[in-house]
């Protein structure tokens, strides 16, 4: 196991570096730089900046100072806010997408489970088209449209909420229903089409025949059985939600790291590119290292350490 | 049915589970986000005297810098307002008036200016403000190692733009001198009639001399110090910005506010629902923004709160004159003179913008008046039935046959968007030809622009300085701002003119000149004068927007009815 | 020898009816068959294909049959409801909802449609070899995955603009760069769970070729969470074309995509919601239509689910 996981360790690293690699050499192709404004800044001020940022030198001479800040773990300054290092950034932004991020997941887990358990129990009922309709607007109704409406449903009419703003436990509540709404229902369905499969499996008939009750069957066998794909699905939707969403960090007023996936490029920012990508690349590498072992607790006879096809 | 109705309380278990869950949100931690506002502030202080009223208003995001030389957006700007002050200030008429500085001189050759730093101005530490204090912070702004943006802001003064440039490392020769603690001398490369006006800029504002030892500084709330009527309390990172007044500040008794809370919501409706739900007192321009299709709802629901005032701006077109089509005047007028400007404004920007037929905006001081009620822009009029036959006219003169493909380019922008494809339609209706209209993302049309690579795109400028040259001389032959490829040798004879003579009327009659010269070859085509809108909570007094646009809330006041 | 000999009044003749008896009459249904059958006998499901159908002509045919088009400014008529001229009412340059609405769903369902077919083919051609073959080359595969969908989009998206012109094929090449990585991790997934079943180790044991057990074995096993990661592929893939016209890149004005039509909306839907809900609903309805059906369509194809 300890060998497993150095092997792994090792290939991420390896992998971040294509990643830092490639992202580098595409940010320097793109039209653009960091100082160009409506209003032109003069030629000579540009010359002086570029030279301030390195940005004069070769690009190959770029990517090898990059990497070499990289080694020595300098993300290093960003190049629109003045003063502020990237690693700052990243920590003082990802705290508030990461709590509601991870309440997300949390809740986007639950309701989709019970939702695709039930649709799958009462399959071809009353219930399960209930549960079909519901997880559909889920998925064809985009967060950023769920958010308004929740906003201007219960911040500015009932006024139950403020429309925006975390200063308050409450505040909580719309983000993370908004951000949960697409992955619950796309969980809903995940679950509900591989328990019709686990269902009518010969083991759980005869499992039901042995007279195991409804319950050990349900968790211990069809669940169980079930449960992969959205075990596959929780890996790369965890980075994705608590990297946070630029729609609903904007609606709702939040000072999270999501905006700054797009407002970096727009600015051009290549030292706060380059550290997101990277931290964005941590985190799904992580999530995706967490699914495979999670793969072996959910089927033991899935085995990662070694080829599995011959 | 047993799998039934074990399944209800397994889930009935996983729902409980997951209120629970809600309800033990992390309190301590999140207590201090503060998007919205806070509330308690201004509660506690309802009970007080009314002056003793916090001021809440957005600024969208965050500060690209609050170090002066570093500032270069308004949101900067806006706070720098508060926390920092130049020699001078604006008044609501756009004048400047005695700030850090309460008396100047000008020399009889217009060349020298003698600042008189007042004695009791304070920075927010207590120290004193001083002559040097200018010396030091404009000659670091000019410092190359800096990397201030808008340092060409300081070229008027003798020897700048050599230290800035590089060109000498001597900072003596640049004409910024102390000439004692209260007494600064400025030398100026040509009599600047409107140097007085760009000393309220915010670059031109003071920088305490410790900044030196602290490269962050004006990253923490705790770490600047500045000289103005408020100082920062706390600073939120794409949050929130706490001021509150300053003790040390000289006139603080004019300052009423406690305080100002900003905060940086960027979703303009999402502005509005907090002005809606009184979580903010003003809304708008010129860091906020009011949807616009909202605006005509609330003009006549909220008629005493909502305000719109013109700046000097202007939104226009420039055309590539170095290609075909727009290589031929007759079909750049053609396209200038077949839009109706009138409909644009009232129903697709509506928010009071007026149809320009000139350059410069309204708001810019001319000879002693209104620069653009000395000079009417009647420099063309809209007439589709002449734009037809001067596109005609053109297009022979080009040997086309028919009107080539073309495309306006903007940056990404619900409003732009929206302008473009009702310009787009009504050359289609009026003048029967087809122009595409694509966004671009900002960095790209810019430097597509710059490399002359397209045929027409969106632009828009603001004044820098309360002068018709801040627009001018944009478009002397390869100026930085002239993406056109327009090159008048009688046109940059004018502004080199205005540039060189101390004589306003001569210089205003040259610009004048030079004006007709733009429009009549026409590489851009004006759409209209900005305005901004915002609207402001009943009781507050004295916030206003100077002849640019930007806030002044220093010295604004509450008054219950 | 006689005795033992059958006699003619041994037997009688069959009548007529009789005679085929022993014919298998009801011809040998396919499995193709019998699904179609069964298709046919879910009555939700084939509502919904109907429904399908007349999206699918109106998309084509729906612009035609008003008197109006989708890029004529009415601008003293905008932001209309529905009325007689303009079936879905105006948007706020006065243009008719009820072409553009069509027009959109036509641009966006082609988008939809594309985007998803795209992340078919690559999603299960590289998840079904991550997940068969294991060790090195899942390492290999998984860690490209994993890079390229760390590589911001919007910078590939932006380097695409400056390299081609918005057409569908752009439009499809951007949002399938990254897009079929999910679905290979899904299915990916999916093989490594199944290649472990005894009748995958029966066939390999008999000789089956790789590709016999991917495609004949493991995929059509795995269809259930293909399928629905297909259905939320078509909804995001409309939503991010919206994302990509406002960077350059998707649909240009004064053409109308449902997603552009409702981030258009979205600035003021409390006022007027009519342009808000009838691009949202076409999306919707047609995404609950193809769900349903796609469900049908699983329950048919999957004969453990006869009743």
């Amino acid at each position: 196991m300890i060998k497993y996981v150095f092997k792994k360790f090792v290939s991420m690293l390896l992998s971040l570096f294509v990643l830092a690699t490639a992202t580098f050499f595409l940010m320097k192709i793109i039209p653009g730089d960091p100082f160009m404004r409506e209003k032109a800044i003069p030629e000579k001020i540009r010359e002086h900046l570029f030279a301030v940022y390195g940005l004069d030198q070769p690009i190959w001479k770029q990517y090898l100072m990059y990497l070499n800040n990289l080694l020595h773990g300098d993300l290093g300054m960003s190049m629109k806010q003045q003063y502020m290092s990237v690693t700052r950034i990243i920590k003082e932004t990802f705290i508030y997408s990461a709590q509601i991020g991870l309440f997300a997941v949390f809740v986007s887990l639950a309701v989709g489970l019970i939702l695709g358990i039930v649709a799958a129990l009462n399959h071809r009922k009353w219930l399960d088209s209930v549960t079909i309709i519901i997880a559909v607007l889920g998925v064809s109704i985009p967060n950023f449209l769920a958010a308004s409406i929740l906003q201007y449903v219960f911040g500015s009419k009932l006024q139950w909420l403020s429309v925006s703003g975390l200063n308050d436990p409450t505040d909580f509540i719309m983000p993370v229903l908004a951000l949960s709404f697409l992955p619950a229902a796309f969980i809903a369905r995940l679950t509900r089409s591989t328990m019709l499969e686990v269902l009518s499996a010969d083991y759980i008939k005869t499992a039901r025949a042995k007279g195991l009750s409804g319950r050990v069957i349900l968790v211990r066998h069809a669940l169980r059985n079930a449960i992969l794909p959205v075990v596959t699905y929780i890996g790369p939707m965890t980075a994705n939600i608590i990297t946070g969403s630029v729609v609903v960090e904007q609606i709702f007023g939040i000072g999270g790291i999501g905006r700054y996936f797009v407002q970096s490029i727009t600015n051009r920012d290549y030292t706060l590119i380059m550290g997101l990508t990277l931290f964005y690349g941590i985190i799904l590498m992580a999530a995706r290292f967490l699914t495979d072992i999670a793969y072996g607790f959910v089927d033991p006879r899935i085995k990662l350490s070694r080829g599995g096809g011959k | 049915m047993r799998t039934r109705k074990s399944a209800f309380s397994f889930i009935a278990a996983l729902l409980i589970l997951a209120i629970i869950a809600v309800g033990c949100t992390p309190k301590n931690e999140t207590g201090n986000n503060g998007a919205a506002n806070n509330e308690s502030s201004n509660n506690g202080a309802a009970g007080e005297a009314t002056d003793a009223k916090v001021f809440r208003m957005n600024i969208h995001s965050e500060p690209s810098s609050l170090d002066p030389a570093l500032m270069e957006d308004n949101v900067s700007g806006t706070l720098a307002t508060g926390i920092y002050e130049g020699l001078t200030r604006k008044n609501e008429n756009g004048e400047s008036i005695p700030a850090t500085a309460e008396k100047w001189v000008q020399s009889e050759d217009g060349l020298t200016y003698t600042f008189t730093i007042r004695q009791d101005a304070k920075w927010s530490n207590g120290d004193p403000v001083t002559a040097n204090d200018f010396e030091f912070s404009w000659k670091r702004a000019l410092d190359p190692a800096t990397g201030s943006t808008y340092a060409y802001q300081f070229y008027y003064i003798a020897g700048a733009q050599d230290y800035n440039e590089g060109k000498t490392t001597n900072a003596d020769a640049v004409g910024i001198k102390a000439l004692d603690a209260q007494t600064l001398e400025v030398k100026l490369v040509a009599p600047t009639p409107y140097f007085l006006s760009l000393t309220s800029f915010y670059v031109y504002n003071p920088v305490h001399q410790s900044v030196k030892d602290n490269e962050a500084w004006a990253a923490d709330a705790v770490t600047i110090i500045g000289n103005g009527p408020f100082k920062m309390s706390e600073w939120q990172h794409n949050t929130s910005i706490k001021l509150v007044k300053s003790d040390s500040y000289y006139d603080k008794d004019q300052v009423k506010f406690a305080g100002v809370d900003f905060t940086m919501i960027e979703d303009s409706a999402t502005e509005l629902a907090n002005y809606e739900t009184n979580k903010l007192d003003y809304t708008g321009k010129p860091t906020g923004e009011i949807p616009s299709e909202q605006i005509p709802v609330l003009k006549e629901s909220k008629k005493d709160e909502f305000v719109t005032k013109g700046i000097a701006s202007s939104y226009y077109y420039m055309f590539n004159t170095e290609e075909v089509p727009f290589n031929n005047v007759k079909v750049r007028k053609a396209l200038a003179m077949a839009i109706d400007r009138q409909a644009i404004v009232e129903s697709v920007t509506m928010a009071g913008e007026v149809p320009s037929f000139g350059f410069v905006p309204p708001g810019i001081i001319g000879m002693k008046d209104d620069y653009r009620n000395e000079v009417k822009d009647d420099f063309f009029t809209e007439d589709v039935e002449e734009a037809k036959k001067l596109l005609a006219e053109g297009l022979a003169e080009l040997k086309l046959a028919k009107f080539p493909e073309v495309t306006l380019t903007f940056n990404t922008s619900d409003g732009h968007k929206k302008i473009a494809e009702a310009i787009v339609e009504m050359w289609r209706q009026n003048l029967g030809i087809e122009v595409g209209a694509k966004n671009e993302e900002f960095s790209v049309l810019l430097k597509n622009r710059t490399a002359m690579n397209y045929q027409i795109s969106r632009a828009g400028w603001g004044a820098d300085y309360n002068d018709p040259m801040t627009y001018m001389d944009m478009f002397v032959t390869g100026g930085g701002q002239n993406n056109t490829g327009f090159s008048s040798p009688e046109y940059d004879a004018l502004i080199k003119k205005a540039y060189a003579s101390g004589d306003q009327a001569e210089r205003i009659a040259a610009m004048t000149e030079a004006e007709k010269i733009l429009m009549d070859q026409m590489p851009i085509m004006p759409i209209y004068y900005y305005s901004n809108t915002y609207m402001l909570k009943p009781g507050f007094k004295n916030i206003f927007l100077d002849y640019k646009g930007d806030i002044d809330y220093t010295r604004g006041y509450y008054e219950a009815k | 020898m006689k005795d033992n000999a059958f006699t003619p009044d041994q037997f009688t003749k069959l009548n007529k009816d009789e005679k085929h008896t022993e014919v298998v009459v009801r011809e040998s249904i396919s499995a193709w068959k019998d699904a179609w059958l069964r298709l046919c006998s879910n009555k939700i499901a084939m509502i919904s294909l109907i429904i399908l159908v007349i999206v699918a002509l109106m998309a084509i045919f729906g612009p035609m049959i008003s008197e109006q088009d989708y890029r004529t400014n009415h601008l003293k008529e905008k932001n209309l409801g529905p009325n007689a001229t303009y079936w879905f009412g105006t948007d706020d340059l006065g243009r008719d909802l009820f072409t553009r609405t069509w027009m959109g769903a036509g641009i966006s369902l082609q988008v939809g449609i594309y985007a998803a077919l795209a992340d078919l083919v690559l999603g299960v051609i590289i998840g079904g070899i991550m997940g068969y073959f294991g060790g090195r080359v899942d390492e290999i595969l998984n860690r490209f995955c994993e890079i390229i969908y760390s590589i911001p989009s919007m910078l590939i998206i932006i380097l695409l603009i400056v390299i081609f012109k918005p057409s569908m094929l752009t439009i499809v090449v951007a949002l399938s760069i990254t897009g079929w990585v999910s679905m290979a991790w899904i299915v990916r997934g999916q093989i490594m769970q199944l290649k472990n079943q005894e009748y995958v180790m029966a066939a390999q044991a008999l000789g089956a070729s790789t590709a016999r057990i991917l495609f004949r074995h493991l995929i059509p096993n795995a269809m259930g969470p293909i399928i629905v990661t297909l259905t939320l592929t078509v909804p995001s893939a409309i939503f991010a074309e919206a994302f990509l016209s406002f960077l350059g890149l998707g649909v240009q004005s004064p053409a109308a995509s449902l997603g552009t039509m409702i981030n258009d909306a979205l600035k003021a839907w409390t006022l007027y919601p009519w342009r808000m809900i009838f691009p949202a609903a076409v999306i919707s309805i047609t995404m609950l239509c193809f769900n349903i059906f796609g469900d049908g369509l699983r329950d048919a194809l999957d004969p453990k689910m006869k009743k």
